[in-house]
């Protein structure tokens, strides 16, 4: 255990951010994440990086989009409403096919809401937020570890598929502390030749832009963008599966939800109910491969969030709705207990007939 | 030891992130699975302050204490708002300098230390919090130096790092007060 320490999971994600190359911080301050950037405040001019604290999280953004189109490896994080502020740049780094790690450490909204853990940003982080035809890869870590391990893994899908990759945490997520280790693999960086750095006269000039007002020309942008998009849904879902192989009932939970959840399933399995969990690791692309697979044998799905119900619509729809899917869930900065999460399980298993 | 839940409540500024930090680093150097979530809000000073705490042999699922084995309560208002959640046969740690009345349950184990007045009368006002932690090891017969040591030093910021032997002998006092 030595070679484990202890940190904030908004520290980790800094400071996996700089294992994994990154030099760029851009950010502005706000709750439950501020971590982040005081981390890198502290780290960043140390080891010849920049941090740098902007006038306003659309300011942030927009210096991610300058430094992405040099080819360096840079972030920001923020929480709901800063992420909200952020949407324009989003869609311009989508639209311009640049590579960035985004970080949400989610609060309860809408509006300014309040600073304690939620998951609602899910349909904003999923299904865009900003305008026009794109996708994020959206990495929702559920331990300490995780949050260094994926923002490691959300800076190489970024490069490698060029576009955005956010890791979306909440509030519990980044204020809490658990052993870490920070020796994390990291692959060698790809090469870009798109980069805008200068062509020393010996090439075509690399245009980084996202206005394209030729329609047929921008809709094969919007094809191949989404080509691409197939490929990743091929290749890159990530789940855990706990106990599903014989389940009767299924949990669907990310994050803390699903940490919440996994103390409810053992009970349910102490008592004989048999219960099981699908964690979703990348929200998008959503996981359907474990969902078509439990449905073959699960008499009912629940989804367990922290939010009014969102990814359940996904779990509707990988499921293809073959068997009922409900929610379970708190809203607005409180989290659901192991004791509710139980409750629906034995009130499905009762529904259910069985046992 | 299947789990053990922690839940450290006080006034901001009593050391209770800092108490709990000590523990979980104690859990992690002891090979434990540990987690600690503290609450945070608006308040910077002066407001209350909880953390959660959970020292494992198995991983921890959800790290937010709802029903503790152990209650710290450093204040009155911690004793009245979790009184009631700590488990039965569980166990209180109350600091009876400011806490005045007794804890109404019989299905718990109650220690009263006057922390607070150990602390001021020791000239270590501010450790009250680790006096009480230095009952605890000992209830918990886990007041194992050679760890407590090496976790202090973790938890200990560097310009402090003269704070350590202070820190050990309030742990101390506290494990043998009565």
């Amino acid at each position: 255990m030595a070679d484990k320490v202890l940190m904030k999971g908004n520290e980790a994600i800094a400071e996996a951010a700089i294992i994994a190359g990154c030099r760029h911080y851009f950010g502005y301050p706000i709750t439950p994440q501020t971590e982040v950037a005081a981390y890198m405040a502290k780290k960043m001019p140390k080891i010849g990086g920049v941090f740098l604290q902007a006038e306003s999280e659309i300011a942030a953004i927009n210096m991610v989009y300058g430094v992405s189109s040099t080819g360096k490896r840079v972030m920001t994080s923020s929480s709901s409403p800063g992420i909200s502020l952020k949407g324009e740049g989003l869609s311009y780094l989508a639209g311009s096919d640049l590579p960035a790690l985004v970080v949400n450490v989610q609060r309860g909204g809408p509006g300014l809401g309040g600073i304690q853990p939620s998951q609602s940003d899910y349909f904003q982080s999923t299904r865009g937020g900003g305008h026009g035809d794109y996708r994020m890869i959206v990495l929702a870590p559920a331990s300490v570890q995780e949050m260094a391990e994926l923002t490691v893994k959300g800076f190489e899908l970024a490069d490698k598929y060029r576009m955005t990759a956010m890791v979306l945490a909440d509030g519990t997520m980044g204020q809490m502390m658990e052993p870490v280790s920070l020796d994390i693999e990291v692959a060698p960086q790809p090469e870009k030749p798109w980069a805008t750095t200068g062509t020393k006269l010996e090439r075509e000039h690399n245009i980084v832009n996202s206005l394209s007002l030729v329609p047929d020309e921008l809709e094969m942008l919007n094809f191949k963008r989404y080509e691409r998009y197939k490929v990743i849904e091929e290749n890159e879902t990530m789940y855990e599966e706990y106990m599903v192989d014989d389940a009767d009932i299924v949990i669907a939970a990310f994050g803390i939800a699903a940490r919440v959840s996994k103390n409810a399933v053992n009970e349910a399995r102490v008592m004989g109910i048999k219960a099981g969990l699908i964690r979703p690791i990348t929200l998008w692309p959503f996981p359907v491969a474990p969902f078509e697979k439990a449905v073959e044998h699960a008499k009912q799905f629940i989804s367990v969030e922290l939010s009014m119900g969102q990814m359940i619509e996904d779990v509707k729809l990988a499921t293809k709705c073959r068997v009922p899917v409900t929610l379970c869930n708190r809203a607005g900065g409180m989290i659901p207990s192991p004791d509710q999460v139980l409750t629906a399980i034995k009130e499905a298993a009762n529904e259910g007939g069985n046992k | 030891m299947a789990a053990r839940e922690f839940l450290f409540s006080g006034f901001g500024g009593q050391g209770i992130l800092f108490a709990g930090k000590f523990l979980a680093y104690k859990g992690l150097i002891d090979d434990k699975q540990v987690s600690w979530l503290p609450s945070y809000g608006p308040e910077m000073r002066g407001g209350t302050a909880s953390c959660s705490v959970i020292v494992s042999d198995e991983p921890v699922g959800s790290p937010i204490v709802s029903n503790p084995d152990i209650l710290v309560a450093m204040n009155l208002p911690s004793l009245d708002r979790y009184e009631k959640a700590v488990k039965k046969g569980g166990i209180i740690f109350a600091d009876s300098t400011l806490i005045e009345r007794k804890v109404e349950r019989d299905d718990v184990d109650v220690y009263y230390i006057p922390a607070t007045k150990l602390a001021s009368d020791n000239n270590m006002a501010t450790l009250a919090n680790m006096i009480i932690v230095g009952k605890i090891l000992k209830i918990l017969d886990d007041f194992n130096e050679d760890s407590v040591r090496t976790a202090l030093g973790k938890v200990i910021p560097a310009k402090h790092a003269d704070m350590l032997e202070v820190n050990i002998k309030a742990m101390q006092i506290g494990a043998d007060c009565k």
